[in-house]
């Protein structure tokens, strides 16, 4: 099968086009859905081909939530829309005192197939209300799946296994890389969940990540390389439910590790991860696991400022460097 | 006995077996038998009796914290809901839900909920729901006069009203949310007023009088099936219990609930009305006291004699699958 050069956009889009031609109980909801077919023109042509089934809402963070969950108690598959990340906190009862729950307080009676997409991150001035990576919340909520894509084929393949899912997912997906562009396969694929994907292969240190942090490790392997430094570039994917299996296979080799995320440092997924190989891989490591994340404060709006709190590709180098004593 | 009159009969089995049910659970739980907190439902029976025997069995339904009655009204098997009040294994929800957190998905009820005004929302996507699979089913809320104050009450009815969704929002105002007063936390004496605000019809009725209730839903739901848009019903009732079982209730004086206890108790009301229609004889009065009073009886033998779920069952449930 042949593949093509897509943004992360045009990938969303193909993914919906193709899970909604499959699955008329498939529906889009949120705010400003059609007159620009998404504020990041993530879907493209839906409004025309789905007219019925891409519903705008008020701005009602609350009753959007709950209407998915309410519809997807009710026979529909809804792909809920928050806009930005941010606003998940308007409608937090209803994910995860409700959402995350109902299932399980029910004793099993009813499954819950919803997508909550959330577009997140910094990087684009839009300062503390519109830049949050929040997806640690969310690990830490029982009963929401989390999904973390980073290039355009991990989107395609994973919103579709997050739409065929009959468990709530949590999308969260990069603003910056929306126009990032990659090879998306043509065929009709799915990336299940769980499944991280090794995309580097090195003997000396596994740099764990996802999302935005995948491209901070990507840039910074060719000057690790001229320090000699030959890293291994694990895309988590998803991190609930999380592959440790890749993540030890990795470690295995390599003895070293560091735990990338844009997300700020104190109760981070790096905390979790990093808890985890300790627990479980202590005796293949040769040195602490380092992790590369946010400073712990909200996003500042100067570019200066902002640039400071957020993790770089030489934060990168640093930690990798640091685990591999060189 | 007319058709009608079969019917009347059959609200007034299911108020006593409501007001049964309840005041079981009050003793159960004062003698230990259940664990947490329970919310009884005592003295509103009309209201959900009324409400529900307006609706089909595929309608659907949200309830809240205080949802025993609502259960029952809508078909509950009294079994499974004293079994999960138990924590028995045999019980709705396994064991997980309790008394806050019954439901039956075949029956369309979508769940009580812990969290005030939490059913809206949802109430909202089964409306969505039934209007995006063109069927021409109903959806109704439970709420109280606490719960009209939240804001998601306000997201839930103006997103009903401008898609026109079949929805019937039943407001049962019992006069206190938890301890504080609706003339004090309201800023309206009638809540249903609220609803012009939205372009949603609201209309006030006597919610201890089941014939008034019912006439009113009636309205409403025939409305919602013909695809003409949301209604909100303030069914006027009270609380004769504490918000709990175990509520010092200092917020009420006694002679106040004594009021509405001795005047206006919606069994007895419904009682003295079918008594003086000739379709309730002191002997079928009797009668259905005792067999409701039997089939609880069994019920909570039932769930006695049920086991507790194994421990490590906390780990079922949540998931329809997961591979990590």
């Amino acid at each position: 099968m042949s593949d093509r050069i897509l943004s992360c956009s045009a990938a969303l889009a193909e993914a919906l086009h193709e899970e909604m031609s499959r699955d008329e109980t498939i529906f889009i909801l949120g705010e400003d859905l059609t007159a620009h077919a998404g504020i990041f023109g993530q879907f493209k042509g839906l409004p025309e081909k789905f007219p019925d089934r891409i519903i705008d809402t008020p701005i009602s963070e609350t009753a959007i939530l709950g209407v998915g969950l309410g519809s997807a108690l009710t026979g529909m598959r809804p792909f809920v829309d928050l806009h930005f990340s941010d606003f998940v906190t308007c409608c937090m009862d209803e994910l995860a005192n409700q959402t995350a729950k109902i299932r399980y307080m029910f004793g099993g009676q009813v499954n819950v197939p919803m997508v909550i997409w959330c577009p997140d991150g910094g990087g684009l001035r839009a300062a503390a209300q519109h830049s949050q990576s929040l997806e640690a919340w969310f690990v830490h909520t029982p009963g929401l799946k989390v999904v973390v894509p980073s290039e355009p084929a991990d989107v395609k393949g994973l919103i579709k296994a997050a739409i065929r899912d009959d468990d709530p997912v949590m999308v969260f997906q990069h603003k910056k890389l929306f126009a990032r562009q990659g090879k998306v396969p043509e065929n009709d694929f799915t990336i299940p969940l769980g499944q991280a994907a090794t995309k580097r292969e090195g003997k000396d240190v596994s740099l764990l990540c996802y999302g935005s942090g995948f491209y901070l490790c990507t840039e910074a392997v060719k000057e690790l390389g001229h320090l000699n430094v030959d890293v291994e570039v694990v895309d988590l994917r998803t991190l609930k439910p999380l592959d440790m299996d890749t993540v030890a296979h990795s470690i295995k080799k390599t003895h070293r590790a560091v735990v990338v995320h844009e997300a700020c440092l104190t109760g981070g997924f790096g905390a979790e991860l990093t808890a985890r190989i300790q627990d479980e891989l202590f005796d293949y490591l040769d040195a602490p696991v380092k992790r590369v994340a946010a400073k712990d404060v909200p996003i500042p709006f100067s570019p200066p400022l902002e640039d400071y709190v957020l993790p770089k590709v030489s934060d990168v180098v640093r930690a990798a460097r640091t685990v591999a004593y060189r | 006995m007319t058709n009608q009159d079969q019917d009347y009969i059959s609200y007034y089995r299911t108020m006593v077996t409501i007001r049964q049910f309840e005041t079981l659970a009050g003793e159960l739980f004062a003698a230990a038998k259940i664990p947490g907190f329970i919310h009884l439902s005592i003295g509103q029976e009309a209201s959900a009796v009324g409400v529900c025997s307006c609706l089909r069995s595929d309608d659907y339904l949200t309830t809240t914290h205080r949802g025993h009655g609502h259960m029952i009204a809508k078909g509950a098997d009294v079994k499974k809901m004293v079994a999960e009040i138990f924590g028995k294994k045999t019980g709705y929800c396994k064991g997980k839900g309790g008394s806050m957190h019954i439901a039956d998905f075949s029956l369309g009820i979508l769940g009580a909920n812990g969290v005030v005004a939490g059913g809206l929302p949802i109430v909202t996507g089964a409306g969505v729901s039934i209007k995006m699979r063109k069927t021409d089913q109903v959806a109704v809320c439970f709420y109280g006069d606490g719960a009209a104050n939240r804001g998601t009450v306000h997201e839930a009815m103006n997103m009903a009203s401008i898609w026109k969704l079949p929805i019937v929002f039943v407001i049962e105002n019992n006069h206190y949310a938890s301890t504080t007063p609706q003339n004090y936390a309201c800023s309206v004496s009638d809540i249903h007023s609220r609803s012009a605000s939205y372009n949603i019809p609201g209309t006030a009725v006597d919610g201890n009088n089941v014939l008034k209730v019912r006439e009113v839903t009636l309205k409403a739901v025939q409305r919602a099936r013909k695809g003409d848009g949301p209604s909100a019903i303030e069914s006027k009732t009270y609380r004769i219990r504490g918000h709990f079982e175990g509520d010092p209730q200092k917020y009420r004086t006694e002679s106040e609930v004594a009021a509405w206890k001795n005047k206006n108790d919606p069994i007895k009301r419904f009682g003295d009305y079918l008594a003086q229609k000739k379709i309730l004889t002191k002997e079928l009065n009797q009668q259905i006291w005792h067999e409701v009073q039997y089939e609880l009886k069994e019920a909570v033998a039932f769930a006695e004699q049920s086991p507790y779920p194994e421990p490590q069952e906390a780990l079922d449930d949540l998931w329809v699958n997961y591979h990590s």
